[in-house]
């Protein structure tokens, strides 16, 4: 039984290597594509199956944003972001629970000794995978606030007000890095540990004994994806909230209203 | 042998507060629901997110528990 934290590389692309979650997500982005394209080419004024299904989770997903945001207009802008991130965390950690992945794989020849490496394996369980989704989540949720208030964003990290709010806006970076950090880790922890699960209970028990774990991982995979998503859009949601704070500051001076 | 006493104590004591601390959400949350059931989506949603965040602390304590194992 052979549990390993770094991720196993298979080739080399010239000096960037590759390593088999990075096959594998290649193949969930793949499986996204597909999906994609064959809802437009089957595109009807009656829908068909799959064109019921791809509404279905396009109105609830749009409905749910219009709540957490409350503007019209952002939903749209932001709705291709926060779909992609929950379609591929979710795909990609289904995926991962499938058999094959993490069992098919190449035996090589690594210092004298013979390795197993497998061909796939579960994208999130791979800590370099969390870490760019979580930078490119909050890096986002940046860019949205710079948008909405130009430079005046800028306003929440650099203040230079008084003592007291340069500290604020120093503790507001350090809040910004910490976000990603536990992004990555809630994410990386959740799968890792569930792949080491499967591990354990498929050597010990191979037979029936399973079952609810594989139930437990569907759940907490579905659960992760919703849970990064909607950190990510409460995180959008304050973003814009500041900007609105910096680029259209209120003064009242007044007691008496 | 102290190197197995660390990882399994990492975890466990690890896990002590976050698992007090999503109890304690739940509860709260259901109070809540109960007294004003025509909330509770809104009360779904807040729970969802302050149970993701507690449980995240538990999940840094296993990860300590898995470097300290594997690296």
């Amino acid at each position: 039984m052979e549990i390993r934290l770094a991720p196993e590389i298979l080739f080399h692309a010239g000096v960037l290597p590759v390593t088999n979650t990075l096959l594998t997500s290649w193949a969930a982005m793949a499986l996204l594509l597909l999906l994609a394209a064959l809802t437009r080419v089957s595109q009807r004024t009656v829908p068909g199956a799959i064109q019921n299904i791809v509404e279905i989770i396009t109105e609830s997903v749009f409905a749910f944003m219009n709540e957490i945001l409350g503007d019209q207009n952002w939903a749209k802008k932001l709705f291709p972001f926060i779909t992609t991130f929950f379609l591929f965390i979710l795909l990609t950690n289904w995926i991962g629970i499938l058999p094959g992945v993490g069992s098919i794989g190449l035996r090589e020849i690594h210092d004298g000794k013979e390795v197993f490496v497998p061909l796939f394996r579960s994208v999130h369980s791979d800590l370099t995978m969390t870490l760019a989704i979580a930078i490119i989540s909050v890096a986002l949720a940046q860019v949205v606030g710079f948008v909405a208030g130009g430079r005046a964003y800028l306003k929440r990290f650099l203040n230079f007000k008084s003592p007291i709010f340069f500290f604020v806006g120093i503790l507001e970076i350090v809040s910004e890095c910490a976000k990603i950090l536990s992004f990555s880790f809630r994410l990386f922890g959740n799968i890792f540990a569930g792949e080491v699960l499967l591990v354990v209970i498929g050597s010990l028990l191979p037979f029936l004994a399973p079952l609810p774990f594989y139930g437990l991982e569907l759940f907490v995979g579905f659960i992760q994806a919703l849970v990064f998503t909607m950190l990510t859009l409460v995180f959008m949601k304050m973003a814009l909230a500041e900007a609105e704070h910096y680029a259209h500051p209120h003064h009242d001076t007044s007691l008496v209203s | 042998m102290l190197k197995s006493f660390a990882i399994g104590l990492t975890i466990a004591v690890g896990a002590f507060f976050p698992s007090i601390a999503i109890g304690r959400i739940g509860a709260h949350a259901l109070d809540a629901i109960g007294r004003n059931p025509e909330a509770s989506n809104k009360i779904q949603t807040a729970m969802i997110l302050a149970i993701a965040f507690a449980e995240a602390i538990a999940i840094y304590a296993l990860v300590v528990a898995l470097i300290i194992k594997f690296v």
